[in-house]
């Protein structure tokens, strides 16, 4: 198992002292221990008021448990939270007003009709009959629910379930947002819809914690994102700053028209300043610190009477540095997708993913 | 104030979801008939009889309305994870679990006075202590229904629920003077019926209804009412210690 090293650590009073004054969320050194397993382990970070903070990192890696901790639903063994310059490590309740939540399962009451369940929502944080009412209709539309609305939660689809779920957790308009896994196992248009609701959130000024294993998600949505793994923090950053050492690197997708077949070894030898990579058997990854050049490359799988289909310049993505900075394969990632994955569509940053021109 | 609007309102969506159900309204009519019915039977009395009857019916029925009603939806609830919807909304926990509790206490009321209406139609009711019946009737409620929360924070799943319920309730209605005066019990048993809190209950219960009772109102009423405390407060500490990890 990969024990990385945290990746800052708080150490002085001046430091505490900053971290907090500048950021919405602060947790410092949290733990967690659930009988032999360290949940999460000496954990640091802050959240700026109002970015996007992605924690990113595959399944039971600690982010639920990170979240529950922050949200006043788990008491950390060890460390310190402050929320909008509140200290809730000992008493979670303090700042439950605040905060919204969209827990990693759609947990709103089956025998309610949507309507019912985001006013009775905004009903526990002390919304007025009236405004709760007029929020709910305006939620329900901007969620594109209001056929729904009179129909038992239970009935929805995921899709639908998500959205209200996603409703639910802003309907008293609060300052901060913990999403857990938003778009995991939703449909494609689904998934778009909620990333495309949490970008106008991010513009009206939300400050929004988000947990994902989709690193694509990750990658268009966040302004800074922490790489947890094994209950440790193993680099947090922008994703400009994280994407920047592999800015001089060259990568390109072949696609050939008939499985490679162990042509490996002879790849290597006659290109031997070129890195390659199979991760499907008609599929070539080639890495390079130099623009790659197609034409020796097509050249030598027709010698090998292998055509290639289609010769793709890619750019480095997010994926390609969580796999340099936490040594792990995106399948630990890619093995717990559902459909709700990157489909394409706008998002709130809107920045593309991998891709570029065909060569 | 906003503390009050989630109480009110999670009291009512508790109500309409779970407690005015068809099949919960049914049972809380059809469970006291059938008690009245099984107590009728056993003791072969005639109609005279059925203001000595009322008590047991009734404490009962509010034991059963209650321990059942709450421990299996709190335990629903959490199992489907929507309460932690209700532990990460910004109300004091002991507000949100008298919210929770406060629909079965109702609940565990109404049930207690369908023998109560059904009896009116057959005998005088008139000498009947009210003030001293809807005390221990309210009493023996909210005392149920804290059981019921007790036993609810101490499982985890809905049938275990059940089963841990009825741990609880068939001794107190044997050895809560129900079924047997106190006083007959084996020696070794009486000091265990004064450990329950449904001996106080009935106890109070008889007073009230047909003038016959052991322990003075105040007594009886303060011990139920200490039980009830004790059993919310060890309920809070338990969800505290088990479902805030």
């Amino acid at each position: 198992m990969i024990r990385p090293q945290p990746a800052r650590l708080i150490t002085s009073v001046c430091d505490r002292q900053a971290l907090t004054n500048m950021n919405m969320i602060t947790a410092e050194h949290l733990s967690k221990q659930f009988g032999d397993v360290r949940a999460v382990d000496d954990v640091s970070f802050g959240v700026r008021e109002g970015e996007i903070f992605g924690f990113l990192g595959p399944n039971g890696a600690g982010k639920t448990t990170t979240i529950n901790m922050l949200t006043g639903l788990a008491r950390p063994d060890t460390g310190r939270i402050t929320i909008a310059g509140i200290d809730c490590t000992g008493n979670g309740r303090a700042t439950q007003s605040l905060f919204g939540i969209v827990p990693d399962e759609s947990n709103l009451y089956p025998e309610l009709t949507g309507f019912d369940n985001l006013s009775f929502c905004a009903a526990l944080y002390g919304v007025r009959k009236a405004d709760r009412g007029n929020r709910a209709r305006e939620l329900l539309k901007t969620f594109d629910l209001n056929d729904a609305a009179q129909r038992k939660f239970g009935g929805y689809s995921k899709g639908m379930k998500r959205k209200l779920t996603l409703a639910a957790g802003i309907i008293h308009r609060p300052q901060i947002l913990f999403l857990d896994e938003p778009t995991t196992g939703i449909d494609v248009n689904s998934a778009r819809q909620i990333r495309r609701l949490i970008g106008d959130l991010r513009q009206a000024g939300t400050t929004i914690f988000l947990t994902t294993h989709y690193i694509e998600e990750a990658e268009r949505l966040c302004d800074r994102i922490a790489f947890i793994v094994a209950g440790r923090i193993v680099q947090i950053d922008t994703v400009e700053s994280l994407l920047q050492p592999l800015h001089d690197k060259h990568i390109m997708m072949l696609t050939l028209a008939s499985p490679s077949g162990g042509i490996g070894e002879k790849l290597k030898a006659a290109f031997p300043a070129l890195a390659f990579e199979a991760p499907a058997p008609n599929l070539i990854r080639v890495e390079a610190g130099y623009p790659i050049q197609v034409g020796p490359l097509v050249r030598f799988f027709e010698d090998q009477g292998i055509d290639i289909a289609e010769a793709r310049r890619m750019r480095p993505t997010l994926e390609d540095v969580f796999i340099k900075v936490t040594g792990l394969g995106t399948e630990a990632m890619r093995k717990e997708k559902g459909a709700g994955g990157i489909g394409g569509g706008g998002t709130g940053k809107g920045r593309g993913g991998s891709g570029g021109g065909s060569a | 104030m906003k503390q009050w609007i989630a109480f009110w309102n999670i009291l009512l969506k508790d109500m309409r979801t779970y407690y005015l159900k068809p099949p919960n309204v049914s049972w809380g009519i059809i469970f006291p008939l059938a008690w009245t019915g099984m107590f009728f039977i056993r003791s072969g009395a005639g109609m005279d009889r059925i203001l000595t009857l009322i008590p047991g019916v009734v404490a009962v029925s509010i034991l059963f309305g209650t321990t059942s009603m709450l421990s299996v939806t709190v335990t629903f609830e959490r199992k489907s994870r929507s309460f932690e919807r209700l532990l990460a909304a910004p109300i004091p926990l002991n507000v949100l679990m008298l919210a929770k509790t406060g629909g079965a206490i109702v609940f565990g009321i109404a049930n207690a006075f369908v023998p109560v209406i059904m009896a009116a139609f057959i005998v005088d009711l008139s000498q009947v202590a009210w003030g001293a019946f809807f005390t221990s009737v309210f009493l023996i409620a909210a005392t149920s229904t804290f059981l019921g929360l007790f036993i609810a924070v101490s499982v985890s799943e809905v049938f275990e629920a059940q089963t841990f319920s009825n741990f609880f309730r068939f001794p107190m209605i044997f050895l809560c003077g129900l079924f047997f005066p106190i006083e007959k019990l084996p020696l070794v048993l009486q000091p265990l019926s004064y450990a329950l809190p449904l001996t106080y209950g009935a106890d109070a219960l008889h007073g009230a209804v047909h003038g016959v009772h052991q322990m003075p109102y105040l007594l009886s009423l303060s011990v139920l009412c200490a039980f009830g405390i004790a059993l919310f407060a060890v309920s809070l500490w338990n969800i505290k210690r088990k479902w805030i990890v």
